[in-house]
């Protein structure tokens, strides 16, 4: 099996019309500044720092476009609807809606050139790589599809979840602080929902992946949070009536306070 | 200060959100209304999730009823004979406005149908309660006898049989309007996620002609039961109420309706119905814009399976 793999990817690539088919020869190490992501009552964001090397072996032959690097962080996937509103007897109502199955909550695209720079649109369609690329897939009454790319309900999700820092594509996110290593950061806004994130790591070079690292980070909650969040999901009815009590008790207190007569 | 909220999952300016109780409050404690209708925006104006902004806001507005019913228990300014009926009412509104609330989504009419009702309903009360005060204080102006706590003459309402004796509110008067309209803000309270303070509140004073003093203390008791068992239920049942984010409001929210009590106590009860006209009417027109103006973005997300 092991010995097949280049061959395979050889007759791959070769099908695909690459004209130059690369010896898989480098390797890609890669490693986070933070695994876990801890929220605790002053979070106010986060950026975590992913540092990688590039490691070449005796059959890797100098590049001549040197190295590109995509770094494609994806949060917890979620469900989600977009909504458009059009006039209906003048007024504004949510006509029409899609909903995005399992999207990924917070999603990065980091690299060190822009993404069209790094390889064509076929190979970055193919890969998946880029907000243009990422699939969506999205349900209209009962059938379920990926969305295509110009999909007006899929842009303006995008431009969405942009807007709240959700969302990025950053062409210059990814730095090479030398030829073979490279840094990039991955901005954590305050928003972020807790889960697991992928991150998915691809070394490019002439226009074709030929290494590939994940390196997965965790974001939770800890210390009063943690304990607020447990209590309100699995007793919900004790918490319920421990915030009606805290509240009569606030209303009492204050009327104690600023009692005058 | 920041502080990270555990169940709306997002940093907030504490400072910012004890202002926010603070002014709710006051307008709250001054006209007897949860102020529901306003907080709600406003915590989704900041970025809280809809279902998060109405689950917590339900806690915040029993303490500041709270806060300010007992200031009009000691002045003796509350009915409760009156407020349990209503409560009786309420329940079975609630009941069936939940009914119809599922019915709705069920059928996909929800938004169309709170957004027009939200309008048609602020907008009339509004501008009722705007001319019936102003006319009101132009007769004062001109030195024409005042009418005692009764404006307009009795209606057919009074001619109702079951006829039962309020004392504090010093009404003699039928049950069956009281349970009526305490049926209908329990129904519209459902359907449209509010407390219903401020239909109650000009119900109380033109329909069933109650004293505008007694009529503010005796919503806020009925206010302060349904919004508590409000917090339970939704605690219970979505899972959205944020603790955190309700002591924060509720700590600005009863020391603002403290203030708001006094400053209201002070007030002509003209000059109150008038202002309370004039913030319903102003927030209708607001909702109505909502619904004419070209939005800036005819997208908008939200995640799936929450209650709104």
């Amino acid at each position: 099996m092991r010995a097949r793999a280049p061959f395979m990817l050889a007759v791959l690539l070769a099908l695909l019309g690459a004209s130059v088919v690369p010896a898989a020869g480098e390797r890609l190490v890669v490693s986070l500044s933070n695994h876990r992501v801890m929220i605790t009552s002053n979070f106010v964001g986060d950026e975590l720092v992913l540092f990688g090397g590039i490691e070449q072996d005796q059959s890797s032959h100098p590049r001549r476009g040197g190295y590109d690097i995509v770094v494609t962080v994806a949060g917890p996937a979620q469900s989600m609807v977009t909504f458009r509103k059009s006039r209906m007897l003048g007024i504004w109502v949510n006509a029409d809606s899609r909903e995005f199955e399992n999207a990924p909550a917070y999603l990065a695209v980091l690299s060190n050139r822009p993404l069209d720079a790094i390889a064509n649109a076929e190979t970055l369609r193919r890969l998946q790589l880029g907000l243009d690329n990422i699939p969506l897939p999205q349900r209209a009454s009962v059938n379920i599809a990926d969305s295509s790319s110009d999909d007006p309900f899929r842009l303006a999700f995008i431009k969405i979840k942009t807007d709240h820092g959700l969302y990025r594509e950053v062409s210059n996110g990814v730095t090479f602080l030398a030829p073979a290593l490279f840094r990039a950061s991955i901005p954590l806004p305050a928003e972020v929902p807790v889960g697991t994130y992928e991150v998915d790591v691809r070394l490019f070079a002439d226009g074709t992946q030929i290494a590939r690292a994940p390196a997965p980070f965790e974001v939770y909650k800890s210390g009063f949070e943690q304990v607020v969040t447990v209590a309100a999901r699995d007793h919900g009815f004790l918490y319920g009536l421990g915030t009606s009590l805290m509240a009569v008790l606030t209303g009492w207190f204050a009327s104690v306070v600023f009692r005058r007569d | 200060m920041q502080i990270y909220l555990p169940i709306a999952d997002l940093p907030v300016n504490v400072f910012v959100i004890l202002a926010m109780g603070l002014a709710v409050g006051f307008i709250s404690g001054m006209f007897g209304i949860g102020g529901g209708f306003l907080m709600t925006p406003l915590l989704i104006f900041l970025g809280i999730t809809p279902a998060v902004a109405v689950a917590s806001v339900t806690s915040h507005i029993a303490a500041s009823s709270m806060s300010g019913a007992i200031s009009y228990w000691r002045r003796r300014a509350i009915d409760l004979a009156l407020a349990f009926m209503l409560l009786a009412g309420g329940i079975v509104g609630t009941a069936f406005g939940v009914w119809l609330f599922t019915t709705l989504r069920a059928i996909g009419q929800l938004d169309i149908t709170i957004g027009v009702s939200y309008v048609l309903l602020l907008g009339i009360v509004g501008a009722l309660m705007v001319t019936e005060s102003v006319r009101a204080i132009i007769r004062v102006r001109q030195g024409k006898p005042v009418e005692l706590r009764r404006p307009g003459s009795h209606t057919w309402i009074h001619g109702l049989p079951l006829k039962v004796r309020f004392k504090r509110s010093r009404i003699y008067i039928s049950a069956i309007p009281v349970w009526g309209i305490g049926f209908f803000i329990g129904f519209i309270g459902a359907v449209m996620g509010i407390g219903g303070g401020f239909l109650l509140v000009p119900l109380l004073i033109y329909v069933l002609r109650v004293p505008t003093a007694t009529v503010i203390g005796t919503s806020m008791v009925l206010t302060l039961i349904t919004m508590a068992s409000a917090t339970v239920m939704h605690a219970a049942t979505n899972h959205l109420v944020d603790a955190l984010l309700a002591l924060i409001l509720m700590v600005g929210g009863v020391i603002g309706a403290q203030f708001g009590a006094r400053a209201g106590q002070k007030m002509s009860g003209e000059r109150l119905r008038l202002l309370l006209g004039l913030l319903v009417l102003a927030v209708g027109i607001r909702f109505a814009l909502d619904l004419v103006v070209s939005p800036e973005n005819i997208y908008s997300i939200r995640p799936l399976d929450t209650n709104l």
